[in-house]
């Protein structure tokens, strides 16, 4: 709230800043946890700057002030008031809400009855499973759908290099570290979309390694969860039936599972609700078929480096075919 | 020592001693110039490297900030743009900021205590060109598409065989490694110098604070760097060998590099600051033309901040997942650090208030770096709070941060540094007009490009991103920052320009005292330092010992010649500086040039794995060495006079010598690196205890096996006790001796290297393996070291430069042989005891 008054009081108008960029924001809190840091950093904020202008007052006194001001700030005990005691006092306080404040948010794994997620990251993507979904366990990628107003606790893990889990508008990061777990806990207020993205380096396309988590009402959540957990559509249309056989001939399945079908490879994204997501392979890429298309065919162009080799083996027909038949996939 | 003007012919006898001092103590001509080591010499090559390296990795930033400009632009593809920003942090941080300052004080510190040289000018020869090369071949990486893309912290997985197959994290591993030695070799020069070769009489609360600051930064960097050289030395054997250290699948770790790697990397900023923090302390002081306030506080602060300084580095883990108890106790030492820092900024500004600022260049810079470092570290306590941090971490934020305190905390000290000190080393001082353009473009410039990063962060722009989506909002404030880091560059362009047009290097005739200021380096200096070393009485002598420039320059003091005919200064005892004996320095040579080039060599060899010519470049870079050694430990020649009545001796042994000071330098080295292993095998216990348990079932060694090793390495520290006992009497018996305890240390060190091996333990195996097998690697170097140091021993005696009067050299070897024998032990205790005692 006080960020969005802030930013309309800027002087600089908000066009020019190109908005406050609020759906991946420290400073736009969408949760308890969240707003809870962005009071902290308002605070620091506050405290940093009235110290800076007492510095830079200091100096100025200090170099071109009247000779009363400069004798009594040429002596040990200035240096010692201002220099030991102001700061040991100042620091002890903010230490001592540092730490209630680390405490209070120390996700505890046993907690009973609150919602898991456990999100892995992979090189350049996000692994999401929800083993506790509305019909039985399912896996998902690259976006998060989660209910408003309940707590959630993340499970996170990696599979290859270190990466790092962070949806600023709900919590602060956790890192996600091979041959460990760590768990975040956050509970998000509002329904939205918010934006995160990995915040370790890991390699090559780590800048474009982003998600979105997506929160519902708990009515919409429940429904979204039930629909997930169902095995994957059949193909409606023939384009769609031709599509899912290439799908299977051409070795798809080795890495990709499409539930319900012979597809269970384990290696890339669960694909058997893709349709279901906003975005594919990138978040700023809408799902539509034409971006799949794209993915398949020309994904080394879309995001460098990522682990998928360039499907070029499909013909026209046959390409549009197989975008058919995932994009069905809702 | 002040006398009434002498008669004539004292007058040409005291021109002759100083004709004298001059031919010793000329440099040679043309481009022989590469083997002259006067420290006025080996500085100005020095800075002038570091200088360098902080112009090429500082286009490289320019390159970042082209390709940030814009949203999802092409200027650069995500794998250059990854080699770019590692290769910036790497250059930035190990190629200018450590050498920078290592480089003021071998230019500054010799003049300012009053010495005519650092005491091992040869080594310091040698860590300059062995940075110079390395730096050069290592930067060079990035035309051959080879360098690294790890980052400049390039944490594992990442950084192993896996998920970085090419051969740039080899370069990195490699080339740091070496150049951080290059480090430890200018850390013990300072040592030794500032507390054994200060001026008579300038006990140690009259020395000037940069040389405080220096002390306390050579101090750091022995016990912070050899926690790097480790964890570079276990990436290397697991990327080479498969030793898997930070594989979690096999019971590593890869949270071990990051302790090792932090409990450098946090000291190492402060490192860079205090030095920085060092020399505005002395330009303060002459620019306000008045002592500094509260001298003996911001000494305590100084050394304050040395110490809590290395209980921090658990900050840059705030976001692991420790436990809340764990990162509240770090958080609390990461506040705490505030207070000296704070300290030194409020006398700073003390002094200002107790005298009368000149607003010249370097004092526009002070007050610059002030602003900067100020907000730097204010942003410091944010991040130090762990919840903040848990959103500011690896993100703009933290580039803000960082910028922030170094540039701040030492790019402008040390601009003000140059702009200060350039009258005492070049005929010339730098521009007033050209300065003020430098340092506003500079000031204004950073701050355009940096402030806005801070909002960059919380506005969810994480680091380390080769390019960003143009619907977050992050544009435009990546235009200005992008274009302020151009601004920041024309800054030091126009500085550029001030050098060519003004800097005049010359060491026999420099601008001189411009400043008035009131310590040593503003005497007047020849090639040979001042013209007698003073007898000093104060903190400030050119202050508050009126006639004493005078005094010096008409050689009323110490050393108005050269007794021995040699290069020589004088050396002093470490608290109250009473002179001790005299040294003699070495003049210009090759060996450490060429030493260096060698060793240089040796480590690329290696990382492109030719390892037939890599042994060939060590064992040549060996040969250097050993022929450099043997030109040091020159011959005791009795007493000579050194004026003002003092006759010292030539030669010392035993612990008053500097030889001795430096070899217990390189000792605390070594066992900082070995703690640092000791640190990693109980890490890795709490981490992976099974694979302690799997080892006690499956077949330690025998207790026995580590007993006879424990007697093998206490009958080597024996013999070479008992062997300096009999050095005075019988040549044959030390022989002897020496002999049995160069054979004993290795066959220790097979012992238990073949009955680990005998019992089915092989390194590549788990991580508890492959640190059973890393004691013995860190044990093989330093028994490779006392085998070539006994061998070189025995053969010195045979050349009848070794006896009981001139036991330089045994002295080191009986110091390095006690190490091994004591590091051996701890080993063996740990390796076979610890084990038993948690099963």
């Amino acid at each position: 709230m006080i960020a969005r008054w802030l930013c309309l009081l800027l002087p600089v108008s908000t066009s020019l800043i190109g908005g406050c960029g609020d759906h991946q924001s420290v400073l736009n809190p969408a949760g308890p946890e969240a707003l809870q840091l962005t009071q902290l950093t308002w605070l620091l904020f506050g405290f940093g700057t009235v110290v800076l202008a007492t510095v830079v007052l200091t100096v100025i006194g200090a170099v071109r002030g009247p000779q009363p001001v400069r004798t009594m700030l040429a002596s040990t005990r200035m240096v010692v008031s201002a220099g030991i005691f102001f700061p040991a006092l100042t620091l002890t306080g903010l230490l001592g809400y540092g730490i209630w404040l680390t405490r209070a948010n120390f996700a505890n794994p046993g907690e009973a009855g609150i919602l898991r997620v456990v999100v892995t990251g992979e090189q350049w993507w996000w692994r999401v499973d929800y083993p506790q979904g509305g019909n039985g366990a399912f896996a998902t990628a690259n976006e998060i759908r989660l209910p408003v107003g309940r707590p959630i606790l993340f499970e996170l893990r990696s599979a290859d290099v270190i990466h790092s889990f962070w949806v600023p508008n709900l919590a602060g990061k956790v890192d996600m570290i091979p041959g460990r777990i760590t768990y975040a806990r956050l509970h998000a207020d509002r329904t939205g979309i918010f934006r995160g993205q990995c915040a370790e380096f890991c390699g090559g396309p780590h800048a474009l390694m982003a998600l979105e988590v997506i929160v519902m009402t708990q009515s919409d959540f429940d429904a979204w969860l039930q629909n997930q957990s169902r095995p994957a559509i059949d193909p409606q249309s023939t384009s769609a039936r031709e599509g899912k056989a290439l799908f299977l001939a051409a070795g798809c399945g080795a890495c990709h599972a499409v539930r319900g079908t012979p597809a269970s490879g384990t290696i890339g994204p669960d694909l058997t609700h893709l349709a279901s997501r906003r975005s594919v392979g990138l978040d700023t890429a809408t799902m539509s078929q034409a971006s799949i298309a794209r993915f398949i065919s020309d994904g080394q162009h879309v995001k460098p480096g990522n682990r998928m080799p360039p499907f070029r083996i499909f013909a026209p027909d046959d390409l549009s075919a197989v975008a058919i038949y995932l994009a069905g996939l809702k | 020592m002040s006398n009434a003007h002498a008669p004539a012919g004292e007058q040409r006898s005291l021109e002759l001693d100083r004709q004298q001092l001059e031919r010793i103590w000329a440099l040679p001509n043309g481009w022989r110039i590469l083997s002259a080591v006067n420290n006025t010499v080996v500085g100005y090559f020095y800075i002038g490297a570091a200088f360098l390296f902080f112009l090429l990795a500082g286009l490289l930033a320019l390159l970042m900030r082209t390709q940030l400009a814009l949203p999802s632009n092409t200027f650069l593809s995500a794998d250059t743009y990854n080699q770019i920003f590692t290769m910036h942090g790497t250059v930035m941080m190990f190629l200018f900021a450590v050498p920078a300052v290592e480089a003021m004080g071998i230019l500054l510190l010799p003049q300012m205590l009053g010495a005519r040289d650092l005491p091992f000018p040869r080594l310091g020869a040698f860590a300059f060109w062995a940075y110079f090369v390395g730096g050069l071949v290592f930067f060079s990486t990035l035309f051959f598409d080879l360098a690294p893309s790890g980052g400049w912290f390039m944490y594992p997985p990442l950084s192993n065989t896996r998920y970085s197959p090419d051969i740039g994290a080899d370069f990195w591993l490699l080339g740091i490694g070496f150049i951080e030695i290059s480090a430890i070799a200018g850390a013990i020069e300072i040592i030794v110098g500032i507390l054994r070769t200060r001026a008579p009489g300038m006990s140690l609360d009259k020395m000037p604070m940069f040389a405080w600051t220096m002390l306390v930064f050579a101090g750091m960097i022995v016990f912070a760097f050899p926690a790097v050289i480790l964890a570079t030395i276990m990436l290397e054997l697991e990327r080479a060998l498969g030793w898997p250290f930070f594989d979690a699948a096999k019971g590593g770790d890869a949270l071990l590099w990051q302790h090792l790697f932090w409990f450098f990397g946090h000291p190492e900023v402060y490192i860079i600051f205090l030095p920085a923090a060092g020399m505005v302390s002395m330009i303060v002081a002459s620019m306000a033309g008045t002592p500094l306030i509260a001298f003996n506080l911001i000494v305590v602060a100084l050394i304050a901040t040395g110490f809590f300084s290395f209980g921090l580095w658990v900050h840059h883990m705030f976001t692991t997942g420790l436990p809340a108890m764990s990162v509240s106790f770090f958080s609390a030492a990461s506040m705490a650090v505030a207070i000296p820092s704070a300290v030194q900024v409020f006398a700073w500004i003390a002094t200002f208030a107790a005298g009368r600022l000149r607003l010249a260049t370097p004092a526009l810079f002070v007050l610059g770096f002030l602003f900067i470092f100020t907000l730097g570290g204010l942003t410091g306590v944010m991040v130090a709070m762990v919840p903040f941090d848990w959103q500011a971490h690896d993100t703009y934020f933290i580039v803000a941060h960082l910028h922030y305190v170094l540039i701040g905390g030492m790019v402008f000290p040390l601009f003000a540094a140059l702009y200060y000190w350039a009258p005492a080393f070049s005929s010339r001082a730098l521009s007033e007009r050209l300065g003020k353009w430098s340092f506003w473009l500079m000031f204004l410039g950073f701050n355009i490009a940096f402030l806005p990063m801070h909002l960059l962060g919380l506005w969810g722009m994480p680091r380390r991103v080769y390019t960003y989506p143009a619907e977050m909002g992050w544009q435009t404030l990546n235009l200005v920052a992008s274009a302020g880091a151009f601004l920041l560059a024309a800054g030091v362009l126009v500085f550029i320009c001030d050098l060519f047009r003004n800097l005049r290097p010359n060491l026999a005739s420099p601008a001189g005292n411009v400043w008035g200021a009131g310590t040593l380096e503003w005497l007047e200096n020849g090639l040979y330092g001042p013209r007698s070393i003073p007898h000093v009485e104060s903190r400030y002598p050119l202050w508050q010992q009126p006639d004493l420039a005078k005094d010096v320059a008409a050689a009323r003091f110490y050393l108005p010649n050269a007794p021995t005919g040699l290069r020589e200064t004088i050396v002093t005892s470490p608290i109250e500086a009473a002179p001790q004996y005299l040294q003699r320095l070495p003049g210009p040579g090759w060996t450490p040039l060429f030493a260096a080039i060698f060793t240089a060599a040796f480590f690329m060899l290696l990382t492109v794995k030719m390892l037939l010519a890599a042994l060939a470049c060590a064992v040549l870079a060996l040969a250097c060495i050993l022929v450099w050694v043997w030109g040091s430990d020159p011959e005791p020649l009795g007493h000579v006079q050194i004026g003002g009545g003092i006759d010292l001796p030539t030669y010392a042994s035993g612990a008053v010598s500097h030889a001795w000071w430096a070899v217990v330098i390189v000792l605390l080295v070594a066992g900082s690196l070995y703690l640092s292993f000791v640190f990693s095998y109980l890490y890795l216990w709490t981490v992976a205890a099974q694979a302690w348990s799997l080892a006690i079932q499956s077949g330690l060694p025998s207790a026995a096996s580590a007993y006879v090793g424990a007697g093998l390495l206490g009958l080597s520290a024996a013999c070479v006790g008992v062997a300096g006992k009999v050095l005075a009497r019988s040549r044959t018996g030390f022989a002897a001796l020496v002999l049995i305890a160069l054979l004993a240390l290795p066959a220790a060190l097979g012992l238990e290297v073949a009955a680990h091996w005998r019992s089915g333990l092989r390194p590549q195996a788990s991580g508890y393996a492959a640190l059973v097998y890393l004691a013995a690697v860190l044990q093989l170097q330093i028994v490779v070291a006392v085998v070539v140091t006994g061998a070189y021993t025995l053969t010195r005696l045979a050349m009848g430069r070794l006896s009981a009067s001139r036991r330089v050299t045994f002295d080191t070897l009986a110091l390095l042989s006690y190490y091994a024998a004591g590091q051996g032990m701890l080993g063996l205790l740990l390796v076979h005891g610890f084990p038993r005692a948690v099963s």
